[in-house]
């Protein structure tokens, strides 16, 4: 599919592309360039925006602190969500980053607060069957008719997918600083937008930068990323969830890379974890979420949960090191300890990382993490506060 | 004569223009209707090439360009610290009071008048003033006091009048010369051009951290340069805040280059609320914040790090330590990289202009120690820690690489570490210092000739573990001698205990060097009982079964002073419980 110059033109335009918002856009779906794809009149509304954005100063700014609940353990536990962040799912092909993503939406409250997230969801040439899978999941949800959807397929024009994205924050920022909702956007696949934005810039002839990625990509896709966040003294709150496939699980890949630079942490689906029969299929090693620490703790969730978080960390990294040395040495060469550490990992890969689609509270991960804590001996446990070791697993500990 | 040109072309933040009059290279432009800040990059061919510092949608073929005969500057003087200013220093606390976004072609100086300084002249009437001399001094805030320096490149003069002890505002006048120039607080500076010293001198005074991996491994003096390379979310800007936030130097410049915004607001919320260790007020009155996060234009990203550059010389001129951190150069050397493709220019390696490593060598130049022009005489420093994200992870890119060439320390984070959560995650086996032979002298008059064979034990114990852990991979932990089991439980703990600090604890986020060399004490106290005991016939697994990791974390935790008190004392009581051990065996 080539370009042709009047498209080239309308690229052009963009940067004085607006889009209407207003109440009339809730439970409507739209194309790559803001069109009405669900038979229902145009979109008008008095107010418009450019979709481009401006970058909101620093100085406005207020950190994100407010703990979001998924009901995913791997996270609340772990890499918890914060309302306002930008978290990424690192995905590879084949692996179920869509489910991921419609089950943190499904689950995703902010504790003691009545109101849902109002979803914004950018679809950026991404399958029809995929599409689909999406949309179905938001009508049973029942966010069909609370969000706002934009929808630019495999099969449509690489150049409204840069648009795309750009109505769906546009859209999310009104809601969020405009109206005062918690807005939770959900953004597929950025690969494919980088690979239009690509596309694009060999049409224009501009000098490639890696893999042919143009050397501008990290600003632009900064450009998208920035505009999650919550402001000082306003209710409302941009919160992003962009869906990235690694192509040949790389995480080095220019998109992957540059994205990880950008945002506040990332989950990282795994293809060895899947083979496991695990879902999620998250590997928390790679896993990060950066504003963690300003949603957690002593008032807002619970007082050990940093702790918690670096202890099972340290235990699973530590079980994982000892797998592949048995690998190496057998069985006969690990000490009684180390094959703890062994039946630990399976422990927690079994019970605590796969959880299926039930959603758990944090309570209840808490509640495994120590199962599979006790089988460790109390001494190994040294990253909790020993009243905590205790209370949980008895002065004993574990083993001894 | 106000010179002109219209605009005959836009390529993102490039515009080219036709001048009407001659114009120079890095001559300062204003461009279109709104007058949105430029400056000239390129002149070829009847075309300049103006890179603007603002997003340039709107702007259109033909449009005026003026031609403002200076270079890019900087006003310097009262009002700096405790301020946020984009790469181009315009204050972003005015202009918040507009919005939430940032407005486009907003013309505002960068230090306002609003606020009224003490000041007290420090010259009289009929006195001679050269440059660089202390002209007065102004209180800035309540924990610091500023120099007001005769500007450098003025002409000497004879002071005519100067203003009593009073509060002034930045820009009155407080003194005139014989010849009827008149200085106020404030001055002009060309970003891009250092500003002169009267002498450089020896580094030979190390820059504290309170990050023990830092101080003990690989230190670097005030005047000193270390780069701090990672992938993504291995620990750059939490290293980097952690330093802005403990070390020891007086002024504290931090650049937020191509970075996030969040990162600028968790500054703005964190440092007034810490106390400075050494003003005993809030750390933000030492700080400046130059932000310019990845979403504002990459132009002024280009330039951020040149204001950070001036600011920080600024105040080293008045003969204070300043400390630079700028995150992250990678973003800088983007910036160039992406207006060079914009320019067409012929890319070097990995795309990146030809001129990066001679840009970057400008830039590293203006770190070091020396003496002020002017008198009294005055003795400051500027040292650089600069982040570097390399694509991929990978460090021998171009930009790590030419960093590498320009610092005396590199500070390696590493993605495994990172991931097994082992935080400050620097690698200390690829990690250098060049600079400790030029602070022996310093840590030995500091710590006595003691600190160094603690820090070379140390070393050894982390070279044995790596060996130790390759025969491990052969054999199993169960196949190694009683010696070699106790070596790798005691690197472990090395790693635990010294090199790991949470930068997020309120005990351990900064931690005294003499503690640190306590804490060395400690450990190599326990080796000497250890190995001991092993030497006498005891087991390594008697020893392991003491829970010798969760007390020792609670000694160092502990907010006691006496570190090395307690620590001896728990050397006894451990020792007593081994020979006790042996009583029962024999
Ligand atoms: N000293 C430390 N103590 C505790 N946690 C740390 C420490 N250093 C880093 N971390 C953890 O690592 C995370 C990532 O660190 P940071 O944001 O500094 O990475 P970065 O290298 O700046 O990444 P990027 O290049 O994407 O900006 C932090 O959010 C924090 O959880
Ligand atoms: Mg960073």
């Amino acid at each position: 599919m080539g370009l042709s110059p009047d498209r080239i033109t309308v690229w052009l335009e963009r940067d004085v592309l607006r889009i209407p918002v207003g109440d009339s856009l809730v439970g409507r779906i739209f194309d790559g360039k803001g069109e009405a794809l669900d038979g229902l009149p145009s979109n008008f509304a008095p107010l418009s925006l450019p979709v481009n954005g401006a970058p909101i100063n620093p100085i406005r700014r207020s950190s994100p602190d407010i703990y979001v609940e998924t009901g995913i353990s791997a996270l609340d536990m772990m890499n918890t969500l914060v309302r306002g962040q930008k978290l990424p799912i690192f995905s590879g092909a084949g692996l179920p980053a869509n489910e991921l993503a419609v089950q943190i939406v499904e689950g995703a409250n902010i504790p003691g607060s009545a109101d849902p997230f109002l979803v914004v969801f950018a679809a950026m040439g991404i399958t029809r069957r995929e599409a689909q899978y999406f949309m179905e999941a938001f009508r049973k949800s029942g966010a069909l008719s609370t969000g706002v959807f934009f929808l630019n397929l495999a099969s449509d024009s690489v150049v409204e997918r840069l648009l795309t994205p750009r109505l769906a924050l546009t859209a999310a920022e009104y809601f969020a600083f405009n109206r005062g909702y918690n807005v939770l956007v959900v953004m597929t696949d950025m690969l494919a937008y980088c690979d239009a934005l690509r596309e694009v810039s060999a049409a224009r002839e501009e000098v490639p930068g890696r893999r042919g990625y143009p050397g501008y990509m990290y600003s632009d896709l900064a450009e998208l990323y920035e505009r999650a966040g919550c402001v000082a003294g306003l209710p409302g709150s941009v919160t992003q969830i962009p869906i990235i496939t690694m192509p040949d699980d790389d995480m080095t890949h220019p998109v992957v890379d540059l994205s990880g630079y950008i945002t506040e942490g990332q989950i990282t689906l795994d293809r060895s974890i899947q083979e496991k029969g695990i879902y999620p299929p998250i590997d928390v090693l790679p896993c990060l979420s950066r504003l963690m620490n300003k949603g957690i703790g002593k008032g807002k969730t619970f007082p050990q949960h940093r702790a918690m978080a670096d202890q099972l960390y340290a235990c699973y990294a530590r079980a994982r090191e000892v797998e592949r040395m048995r690998l190496i040495v057998g069985d006969d060469g690990l000490t009684s300890l180390e094959r703890t550490y062994l039946t630990f990992g399976g422990m927690f890969e079994k019970n605590f990382l796969a959880q299926g689609k039930e959603g758990r509270t944090l309570a209840a991960s808490e509640k495994i993490a120590w199962k599979c804590l006790s089988v460790l001996p109390a001494s190994e446990l040294f990253k909790l506060p020993e009243s905590y070791v205790a209370e949980n697993m008895g002065r004993e500990g574990g083993r001894s | 004569m106000r010179k002109t040109g219209v605009i005959s072309g836009i390529s993102g933040p490039v515009v080219t223009v036709k001048p009407r009059q001659p114009v120079y290279m890095f001559e300062v432009t204003r461009v279109g209707s709104s007058g949105l800040l430029g400056e000239v990059i390129r002149i070829q061919k009847g075309s300049v090439y103006v890179q603007v510092y603002e997003d340039t949608s709107g702007l259109a073929y033909g449009d005026e360009v003026v031609f403002e005969d200076d270079l890019l500057s900087v006003e310097l003087g009262p009002g700096l610290l405790g301020g946020v200013f984009d790469g181009i220093g315009r204050p972003l606390r005015t202009l918040g009071e507009e919005g939430i976004f940032l407005p486009r072609g907003a013309n505002l100086p960068t230090i306002g008048s609003e606020t009224v300084y003490p000041y007290l002249p420090a010259l009289s009437p009929g006195d001679e003033v050269n440059p660089g001399d202390v002209m007065g001094r102004v209180r800035e805030n309540a924990n610091f006091t500023a120099s007001v320096m005769f500007p450098p490149g003025e002409a000497p003069g004879r002071v005519a009048w100067r203003a009593d002890e009073g509060e002034y505002s930045p820009r009155e006048a407080v003194i005139r010369l014989e010849d009827g120039r008149e200085f106020s607080m404030v001055q002009r500076w060309r970003v891009r051009i250092p500003r002169p010293v009267s002498t450089r001198l020896p580094l030979e005074v190390p820059l504290l951290t309170g990050q023990r991996i830092l101080d003990t491994l690989f230190p670097i003096p005030l005047g000193g340069a270390a780069v701090l390379p990672g992938g993504f979310g291995t620990g750059k800007t939490v290293t980097q805040q952690s330093l802005a936030k403990w070390c020891s130097a007086d002024v504290i410049i931090y650049v937020g280059c191509g970075e996030r915004g969040n990162e600028m607001t968790e500054v703005l919320e964190e440092f007034p609320e810490l106390v400075d260790p050494g003003t005993g007020g809030p750390l933000m009155n030492r700080t400046v914040l130059v932000a310019n996060t990845s979403n504002m234009p990459v132009a002024a990203r280009e330039a951020s790090i040149y204001l950070g550059m001036t600011l920080g010389e600024f105040y080293r001129d008045m003969g204070y330590n300043v400390a630079i951190m700028a995150d992250s150069t990678s973003r800088w050397a983007e910036a160039l990289r992406e207006i060079g493709g914009r320019l067409e220019e012929m890319p070097g390696e990995e795309g990146y202009p030809a001129y990066l490593g001679s840009r970057l060598a400008q830039y590293y130049e203006r770190a070091g120690r020396s003496r002020s022009l002017g008198s009294p005489g005055r003795i400051g420093s500027i040292t650089v820690v600069n982040a570097v994200s390399p694509a991929g992870g990978d460090f021998s890119e171009p930009v790590t690489q030419a960093s590498l060439r320009m610092s005396g320390a590199f500070w390696a984070l590493d993605k495994g570490l990172a991931q097994q959560r082992h935080f400050p995650a620097i690698n200390w086996r690829q990690s250098y210092t060049l600079y400790d032979e030029m602070l022996t002298p310093w840590f030995r008059e500091a710590l006595g000739e003691e600190w160094f064979s603690l820090k070379a034990f140390m070393k050894e114990v982390l070279e044995k573990e790596q060996s130790l852990l390759d025969l491990v991979q052969l054999v199993g932990r169960d196949g190694l001698s009683e010696g070699d089991k106790w070596t790798l439980f005691l690197a472990e703990l090395y790693r635990v205990l010294f090199l790991q600090q949470n930068a997020f604890s309120a005990t351990d986020a900064s931690f005294p060097l003499p503690r640190q060399r306590d804490l060395l004490l400690v450990l190599k106290e326990l080796n000497d009982l250890a190995e001991a005991f092993l030497a006498r016939g005891g087991f390594f697994e008697q020893i392991s079964e003491f829970p010798l990791r969760a007390e020792l974390l609670r000694l160092r935790e502990s907010e006691e002073e006496d570190l090395a008190g307690r620590g001896a004392e728990w050397c006894t009581n451990l020792s007593e419980k081994l020979a006790s051990l042996e009583v029962m065996a024999g």
